[in-house]
């Protein structure tokens, strides 16, 4: 970034299109980011403005005013409050959507009273015909006193009006405000306020009073001056609802000048269309199969592409361990980094389809009204209609979803949500649950049609999100949290989906969940074969003692060195950890190799088939080149004589993975967002203890 | 008393200048102003929330909210 680049913040209300034009003016140069000091995502890039000009375009969360509601909308108080020069805006960009123009307006009239140079992009021109609008532009401009641009983002038109304005409104002086308050409400007491400060314009100063936000540059006299007109409460909420109706009064008086709708021109395909989505039965109806056919395409689809990458990683090791000569490094690179890499990356196909229905879904304007249908549903459980997305997302993986409830305005029904959806049957899961079905549910049949093994399979999904919704429910009735339950959603027109959008939609969210989950899972692969290569003494001397107990046995060299193998692992850091806490799991069926994968297993669920893979692959000689499944399966349960992976041992283990919270990225994120470590204790030992009391009822019954 | 949660479907109505210091500022902010007109477009299978448009926004709100904007009807 260069000092001359200028600094934009584009604002403007959800469903605009601003994510569109964010695209056409940043194409591939954009980079996600976390806000200094704040946990919500910033999404930045850089757009080439002329020959000589580049500007550093930020995307704040969408927002119907700076008067917040979210934690979302906070973010955009906090960009325009932030009296930071390194931080501030040079110039905002506000888009607004020619259908919804006066409501846009209100937002647009805000940020223009912050006395900052401002541009009005107004997308979606192309449907101005057929929707009967007319709009006179010069006019509005004058009458706007800003830059006015008529723009089609999703049509890649009037981009390069927009970059030109931007210049423009650089270089042009010092904006002044579009609705002076001062003078409207109360002058004396509007006056007052402004002698507070010469460096703040009234406006500023009159948000941080009703937002009780205040920038760093704010001195401690200022502050105090401040905070004494937050004493009447209800005369500021008078205030700001006069404030409100105010802007109104003037926006209406410059729309009739400027902008003219002929009514009897516009169709009414949202009317129909809702008629289907909102209907009592088909809506539900409709619902029901879309999520059928997603999952459905999550496991059929990705299935191929996961199987390839699988595969290849296999390869790769396998590659890299004869050609590389043998030692720790290679040791490293072979056991611990690319099979830890690839435990990463496998999922990256699930995700990615998961992500681009719901992204498709968001487009099409159709999640509005999913939120619509279920709103009553979920509240009886404490959380509300928008917790559905969340839900949904869980599914694919919990750390975009937690941060996908960033827009339930109650914090109880946030927090409800988010301390709920590490129960929905993430992604990690599948691995773990896909090769216990196989080994222990029969491959066959019932009724003709229907997969035994799919069937179990979609009982482990019914059972998560069961769960998630009784602990609501637990949650919303013990939760001693006041927070009032707000609810306004927008239903938005029905849209075609943009092919761009959804493509860096998808690619934004899957690069995320690769870094963050991606950086913990590799760190424990590593500390995992580390710990599995090393031990104490006695780790040291497995080679020797175990020559001489057999010596008289008359071993073949395989079976001794076997044997060697067996004692080393038992001896290592990790078999010391397993045989420690054998004791407790023993009541639910395991011993102390399932319990090292188990261990294992609590940074990240899918490192459970990997852990086991290492462990019996340690064990086994070279020549033999089984699958991790046939491992699995010929592995003997030395009391009983029988297979260590029988019918209640596996349905235990699967009992264990549906409920024990195993994901330390998903509690680093729920730290992140509920800014305590109060949250993802109370969900670790919350979900620890409920998984250990099921397997150990599920076991005790099987067996 | 008529407020917008009484509106039947299809209904139309126009919200009261007494109701304003009920309406939530957010709402206020997306255009539910005293005077505005009102038209209940669709209730949720469960009965709620409902579904308005309100001066050209197309809004759902919960019908607890919607209980405490006044308005009078169209064609009464």
């Amino acid at each position: 970034m260069s000092k001359n680049d200028i600094k934009v913040a584009l604002i403007g209300n959800p469903n605009t299109g601003k994510t569109s034009l964010f695209n056409q003016l940043t194409g591939l140069n954009q980079k996600v980011g976390n806000y200094p000091g704040v946990t919500v995502d910033k999404k930045q890039g850089t757009s080439k403005l002329s020959a000589t000009q580049n500007a550093i375009i930020t995307d704040l969360p969408g927002t119907y005013s700076i008067n917040p509601t979210s934690m979302d909308e906070s973010i955009v108080l906090k960009t325009l409050l932030k009296k930071d020069i390194k931080e501030s805006p040079d110039v905002i960009l506000v888009v607004a959507d020619i259908e919804n123009l006066k409501r846009n307006l209100l937002l647009f009239s805000q940020i223009k009273d912050l006395e900052i140079p401002t541009v009005l992009a107004i997308n979606m021109v192309d449907q101005m015909h057929r929707k009967g609008i007319t709009i006179d532009l010069s006019l509005l401009k004058k009458e706007l006193n800003t830059e006015v641009v008529l723009i089609s983002a999703r049509k890649n038109e009037g981009i390069e009006d927009v970059k030109a304005a931007i210049i423009r409104c650089h270089v042009a002086a010092k904006a002044s405000p579009l609705c002076g308050i001062d003078h409207k409400i109360d002058p004396d007491y509007f006056a007052k306020l402004k002698e507070i400060s010469p460096n703040y314009s009234l406006y500023e100063l009159w948000l941080m009073v009703t937002q009780n936000n205040y920038p760093e540059t704010v001195t401690k006299e200022e502050k105090e001056k401040l905070l004494a007109f937050k004493k009447d409460v209800s005369k500021l909420k008078k205030y700001q609802h006069k404030e409100t109706i105010y802007r109104y009064q003037e926006i209406n008086k410059i729309l009739k000048k400027t902008y003219i709708v002929d009514k009897s021109k516009a169709t009414d395909l949202r009317g129909q269309l809702d008629r289907i989505f909102t209907h009592k039965f088909f809506g539900y109806f409709f619902f029901t199969l879309l999520l059928l056919v997603i999952f459905q395409s999550v496991f059929d689809w990705a299935s191929v592409p996961m199987d390839f990458i699988d595969a290849t990683f296999a390869e790769i090791a396998d590659f890299a361990k004869s050609n590389l000569p043998s030692g720790m490094l290679t040791n490293l690179l072979t056991e611990g980094i690319i099979p830890g890499i690839g435990g990463v990356i496998i999922f990256i196909p699930q995700i990615a389809i998961l992500f681009l229905f719901i992204a498709v879904l968001e487009e099409t304007g159709y999640m509005s009204r999913v939120v619509f249908l279920m709103d009553k549903i979920m509240r009886r459980f404490g959380m509300n209609g928008k917790s559905i997305i969340p839900l949904i997302s869980g599914t694919a993986c919990a750390i975009p979803a937690i941060m996908a409830t960033r827009t339930i305005a109650s914090w109880k029904e946030r927090l409800i949500t988010i301390l709920v959806v590490p129960f929905t049957t993430c992604s990690a899961r599948l691995p773990v649950y896909a090769i216990l079905i196989s080994l222990i549910i029969p491959d066959k049949k019932i009724f003709g049609f229907l997969n035994l093994q799919g069937l179990v399979l979609l009982s482990l999904y019914a059972l998560g999100f069961a769960t998630a919704i009784i602990a609501a429910y637990i949650l919303h009735k013990t939760l001693k949290i006041k927070s009032k339950s707000f609810f306004v959603v927008e239903m938005p027109n029905y849209k075609l989906p943009s092919v761009k959008n959804v493509f860096f939609e998808v690619v934004e969210k899957t690069k995320s969940f690769v870094l963050e989950a991606g950086k913990i899972i590799l760190a424990l692969s590593i500390i995992l074969w580390f710990l599995a290569s090393n031990g104490s003494s006695s780790f040291d001397n497995a080679e020797k003692n175990t020559v001489e107990n057999v010596a008289n046995q008359n071993l073949s060299d395989q079976e001794l060195q076997q044997k060697i193998a067996s004692a080393r692992l038992e001896n290592s850091y990790i078999g010391v950890l397993g045989k420690t806490i054998e004791p407790a799991i023993r009541p639910l069926g395991y011993d102390w190799k399932i319990g090292i994968a188990l261990i294992t297993s609590f940074a990240a669920r899918e490192v459970f088939v990997g852990t086991l893979a290492t462990i019996y692959s340690v064990e086994a000689d070279d020549e033999n080149t089984s699958t991790i499944k046939e491992k699995m399966q010929s592995e003997i349960n030395p009391e009983t004589g029988k297979k260590r992976f029988n019918f209640p041992v596996g349905m235990s283990l699967m009992v264990f993975y549906a409920f024990a919270m195993q994901c330390m990225a998903t509690l680093a994120i729920v730290k992140r967002e509920t800014k305590t470590w109060k949250w993802p204790l109370i969900q670790l030992f919350g979900m620890g203890l409920l998984a250990y009391v099921a397997s150990f009822i599920t076991f005790q019954i099987l067996s | 008393m008529s407020t917008i949660a009484t509106l039947r479907k299809g209904e139309i109505g126009y919200i009261s200048e007494e109701s304003l210091d009920f309406i939530p500022l957010k709402l206020l902010e997306m255009g539910c102003l005293p005077g505005a007109e009102v038209q209940l477009v669709q209730i949720a299978p469960l009965k709620d929330p409902i579904y308005i448009c309100v001066n050209g926004s197309h809004l759902a709100i919960r019908k607890e909210t919607a209980s405490k904007i006044i308005i009078l009807k169209a064609n009464l």
